[in-house]
């Protein structure tokens, strides 16, 4: 079979992807999904606070993929719900399996990566002690609890504060259980301000920093667990050692890039963000692959990740119609506690019509601070900002002058100015 | 002085609030507007939106996601939780149907988020 756009993933980024590769013209699209319904992630985030970007308004999880699955259906863009990728090569062939359809391979033109992301597990972070159960990854117990209508349990550690952590705080709290603390290993949450305040605040739930699990408890089921607090290398004091009684443990300790097909197709993959390295179109170090959303990196708002698929949705576009420009690349530096900026390297001659930006995430939590691009030293764009924190992506845009001011650079650096040591 | 954490989006401004009533609070620390809607409220009458399930009879999966179609007042959310737990609704429900009518008296009605068919 060919085809010329097809794309792995019908979740946010997915949709947006499909949505906007139609809107550029293309007709011959296939959106491949391995679950039994369009939408991803975001069928189990039944919590509101999406969109507010997108739409102006506050909308629950699935309201905001509804929008976008009507939006595909609308255009008629063929999609397979049930088939799962399983490989994509270097010569853009996508391999599936389905129950329909069988193995399948299709000869792509482009093809956009929007495979989201994936927990890390219990066996990413060592946590000694038995193996009973009643410890879940967040979001595993997020999809039991609210698309499969099952109780997970009364007296709840959560181990984390990124946002799924947060949110499952109230979540479980809403179910009747008891959530006894939040155990943050940082000096800080990785989690947005807001889930702070409404999700564990407004229930007097306690958020431990510089705390970790240090042992599980109970054979058959979890009957506790100990943490301590930890010193300035994120080492246990084990004098702090105290036991918490609970019969669940959630893990919220973060989210990886979901790459393994990336990896099959050679795709050059940053040791930062676990995403690949892509340019200013979204696409990877193999031509005419582009990975887009929390493939790429993870996103703290879905809102993000709709808008950063559209523009890989129609650079794809245009790659079908017009190939790769053949020309010089800049590679994008970042220093001075800026940990990484997708995109990473700019094309000379790139297409810059839609507005350029970069998005960033910072090492740690500053305080006024100014987010500065430097094009061959020269500063291009300088942002203010009166507190960067890890958990909330940065971003700038840059005006068509400021565009030909990088085009024109033999270096381009990314860097936080004003940063007290 | 009150110190708040603006939640009316992702930015989330530390504000700092003067005074207790409508008339004389004085927000700063806000990116906009919203910001002093929120502290007003924040103070005078806290309200969320509550997001949950409903039971459903039918359909592919065995709960539907439902919200408040507004913010209710703080002081109601287990109430709302409550009246919640003891529904159940029969499929197919599309998003924005209606699956309590005036929840816990607050004029707010609860509404399904997602659309699911019949089985």
């Amino acid at each position: 079979m060919n085809k010329n756009l097809v794309i792995v993933g019908g979740g946010p980024a997915g949709l947006a992807c499909a949505i906007s590769a139609y809107d550029e013209g293309e007709r011959d699209i296939l959106i491949l999904e391995r679950e039994p319904e369009l939408g991803g992630i975001l069928n189990q985030c039944i919590h509101n606070g999406f969109g507010l970007h997108t739409f102006k308004e506050e909308l629950t999880g699935p309201e905001y993929a509804y929008r976008y699955v009507k939006g595909v259906e609308e255009r008629g863009i063929e999609y397979k719900t049930e088939a799962t990728v399983i490989d994509v090569n270097a010569q853009k062939q996508v391999t599936y399996v389905s129950k329909r359809d069988g193995l399948v391979t299709i000869d792509a033109k482009a093809v956009v990566l929007c495979c989201g992301c994936r927990e890390r597990p219990r066996g990413a972070i060592n946590i000694a002690g038995m193996r009973g159960s009643g410890i879940f990854s967040a979001g595993t117990a997020q999809k039991l609890v609210n698309v499969e209508g099952l109780s997970v349990g009364k007296n709840v550690v959560i181990l984390g504060s990124g946002d799924i952590g947060l949110i499952m705080a109230r979540r479980m709290t809403f179910e009747g259980a008891n959530v006894k603390a939040v155990v943050e290993l940082m000096p800080y949450s990785s989690g947005l301000n807001r889930n702070i305040v409404q999700c564990l605040n407004d229930f007097d739930i306690p958020l431990l920093f510089s705390h970790t699990v240090v042992q599980v408890h109970g054979k058959g089921r979890l009957c506790g667990v100990t943490i301590a607090q930890v010193d300035e290398n994120l080492r246990p004091k084990m004098d702090t050692a105290k036991y918490i009684e609970c019969d669940t443990l959630l893990l919220s300790v973060g989210l990886l890039p979901e790459n393994e097909l990336a990896k099959n197709a050679g795709v050059v993959l940053s040791s930062v963000t676990g995403g690949g390295i892509v340019d200013d179109s979204m696409m990877t170090s193999q031509e005419g692959i582009f990975v887009c959303g929390n493939v790429l990196h993870v996103h703290d708002l879905v809102d993000f990740v709709s808008q950063e698929s559209a523009l890989a949705g129609q650079r794809a576009v245009q790659y079908i119609r017009n190939g790769a420009p053949n020309c010089e690349k800049i590679t994008i530096e970042t220093k001075n506690g800026i940990r990484y900026c997708v995109p990473s390297i700019l094309k000379k001659d790139g297409d810059f019509t839609s507005a350029l930006s970069f998005k960033m995430r910072v090492s740690n939590v500053f305080k006024k601070v100014t987010l500065t691009v430097f094009a061959d030293g020269v500063v291009v764009l300088a942002k203010k900002r009166p507190i960067v924190t890890p958990g909330e992506m940065e971003n700038v845009t840059f005006t068509p002058k400021q565009i030909e001011q990088l085009k024109t650079a033999s270096s381009i650096q990314v860097s936080l100015e004003g940063v007290e040591k | 002085m009150k110190e708040l954490i603006c939640i009316s989006c992702p930015m989330g401004c530390h504000l700092q609030v003067e005074g207790e009533s409508v008339e004389n609070i004085v927000v700063s620390g806000n990116g906009c507007v919203r910001g002093i809607i929120y502290a007003k409220n924040e103070i005078t009458a806290p309200k969320r939106m509550v997001c949950g399930t409903v039971k459903i009879n039918g359909a592919t999966q065995p709960v539907v996601s439902v919200k408040t179609k507004e913010p209710i007042p703080k002081e109601k959310i287990f109430d709302c939780l409550a009246e919640l737990n003891n529904t159940t609704i029969e499929a197919p429900v599309s998003v924005g149907d209606v699956a309590i009518v005036n929840v816990c008296n607050t004029g707010v009605d609860v509404v399904v988020t997602k659309g699911l068919s019949k089985r």
